[in-house]
């Protein structure tokens, strides 16, 4: 802990923070509170640092797809070219809560992480995208520092695929935020054809305070895989509750920090709209990628559904599928087309249709959309109706026979 | 039975331009067929088809004709 002594700020030490709240662990959102609790931004040490730093931290993306961040960062280095850094805070997942979350409660980590690897990286550019809400918090955030006026705010929409990558730069470009294709990656060639790195904004949150503390501290909680903590929104019914962890942490745990009683719960769309129905002992697995990887699911963006006991999965994967597939963009042909019929079979599915082959129609149907899109909404949408035919396969034959275990229980 | 030489070239679909009119699949049957909706399918699925040295100037015609400019060839 030899770091504890380095940060000091207006005459106090700067103890780094010790317990899991780490990204909400200042007393309130305003720049004042933020400067008691973390201190001052670090000082510049150049990309090769910053990029090896990250590197030991092994911080991973916060987004959902957990690419580790520093690969990310020296991909854009190593264009050479002064290129763009975008704050993702679109969250277009319904389910989640935890970006906007973060942007009320913790504005100044993010604004520091973008601040810090755009000077880092030499970015020409900054921009932070989110939803309408969080608008009037970062921008009051921005005025009451004064190092971040270079930075330019978005509003997107609040459409599911919004927040994917390629469309967050389509929508800063051209003001349509839907994916586009991209054999070329956006570290070499993305907004204005420049080199762009698209963060989200909890991973941007996370590198301010691995710069400030180090990768030792990162590492400190958490497990090996998933070292540091994560955001994650429970979702039971119509609430959501924002909960920082350790990664790690037992997947009862975290429903348990969020109000949610594991003993009543029947299943966990775990990773969201996209992610996987997981249920038995997945309930009690650690919620890192390893620890998730045996049921099928991994922590994604950090969404836990509850299906309480007493409602049928099949039913709300029904309602959830008919939601993607009216969510698609239309861009692509065989998402276009596809996600309907696949929403079609799985409604019937959901109101126990007798007709017993729509499992294997399904199962086609997913096969046939899964990587043929610019995005990977129809292999999310694919996974997440595959989960529910393995979590649900007892109630699968039960509707088959127009009867409903879960729904008479 | 040999396996075809690669040509080193891939094929890659831009989903966001196909509009399943239906030239890829004639002119390259051995990779691409159509899906039930008319857009080209690949054997192994996906967006990128690997192209063997024999059928190179097939997927050259495949990606020249198509009329709305979803092929590239790298």
């Amino acid at each position: 802990m030899t770091m504890v002594d380095a940060h000091v700020q207006g005459g106090h030490a700067i103890t780094p923070p010790t317990g899991t709240a780490r990204l909400l662990a200042a007393d309130d959102p305003a720049h004042a509170a933020h400067l008691a609790r973390f201190g001052a931004l670090p000082g510049r040490r150049g990309a090769d640092a910053v990029i090896a730093e990250l590197e030991r931290a092994g911080l991973a993306g916060r987004g959902g797809a957990a690419f580790p961040t520093w690969r990310k960062l020296a991909a854009a280095a190593q264009s050479g070219r002064s290129g763009v850094i975008i704050a993702n805070g679109s969250e277009g997942e319904p389910l989640s809560a935890k970006d906007s979350t973060l942007l009320h409660r913790s504005p100044h980590l993010v604004l520091d992480g973008l601040l810090l690897v755009a000077a880092e990286l030499g970015a020409a550019e900054a921009h932070l995208v989110t939803t309408s809400a969080q608008l009037a918090p970062i921008r009051r955030a921005m005025d009451q520092r004064a190092d971040a006026g270079g930075i330019r705010l978005h509003e997107t929409h609040d459409r599911f695929v919004a927040g994917e990558a390629s469309a967050v730069v389509n929508g800063i470009e051209r003001g349509r935020a839907i994916p586009r294709d991209h054999v070329v990656r956006l570290t070499a060639s993305g907004l204005g054809r420049r080199p762009t790195l698209v963060l989200n904004v909890e991973t941007l949150a996370h590198i301010a305070l691995v710069l400030r503390f180090g990768a030792d501290w990162f590492r400190s909680i958490g497990s090996s895989d998933d070292p540091g903590t994560r955001l994650f929104t429970v979702v039971r019914g119509g609430e959501r509750a924002v909960v920082e962890a350790a990664g790690g942490t037992l997947l009862s745990a975290v429903l348990r920090a969020g109000g949610a009683d594991p003993a009543r719960v029947r299943a966990v769309l775990v990773g969201g709209f996209h992610g996987a129905w997981v249920t038995g002992d997945a309930i009690d697995a650690p919620m890192s990628p390893a620890g998730l990887a045996p049921f099928g699911a991994s922590p994604g963006a950090g969404i836990l559904m509850v299906l309480p006991r007493g409602e049928c999965g099949l039913a709300r994967t029904a309602q959830i599928t008919a939601y993607l597939a009216e969510q698609s963009a239309g861009q692509c042909g065989p998402c276009a087309n596809g996600l309907p019929e696949i929403a079609e079979a799985m409604g019937r599915v959901g109101r126990r249709d007798r007709n017993s082959s729509l499992p294997r129609q399904l199962r086609e149907l997913t096969a046939l959309v899964t990587g043929r899109g610019a995005c990977h909404h129809p292999d999310g949408t694919a996974r997440m109706v595959l989960s529910a035919l393995d979590a649900f396969d007892h109630d699968l034959r039960a509707h088959a026979r127009g009867l409903c275990q879960e729904a008479a229980a | 039975m040999s396996t075809p030489t690669r040509s080193g070239k891939v094929l890659h679909i831009d989903w966001t331009r196909c509009d399943a009119r239906g030239s890829c699949t004639e002119l390259l049957p051995e990779l691409l067929r159509s899906d039930p909706w008319g857009y080209p399918l690949p054997a192994g699925g996906g967006s990128d088809v690997a192209i063997p040295a024999h059928l190179a100037a097939a997927a050259r015609d495949a990606v020249g004709l198509c009329p709305v400019l979803a092929l590239r060839l790298s």
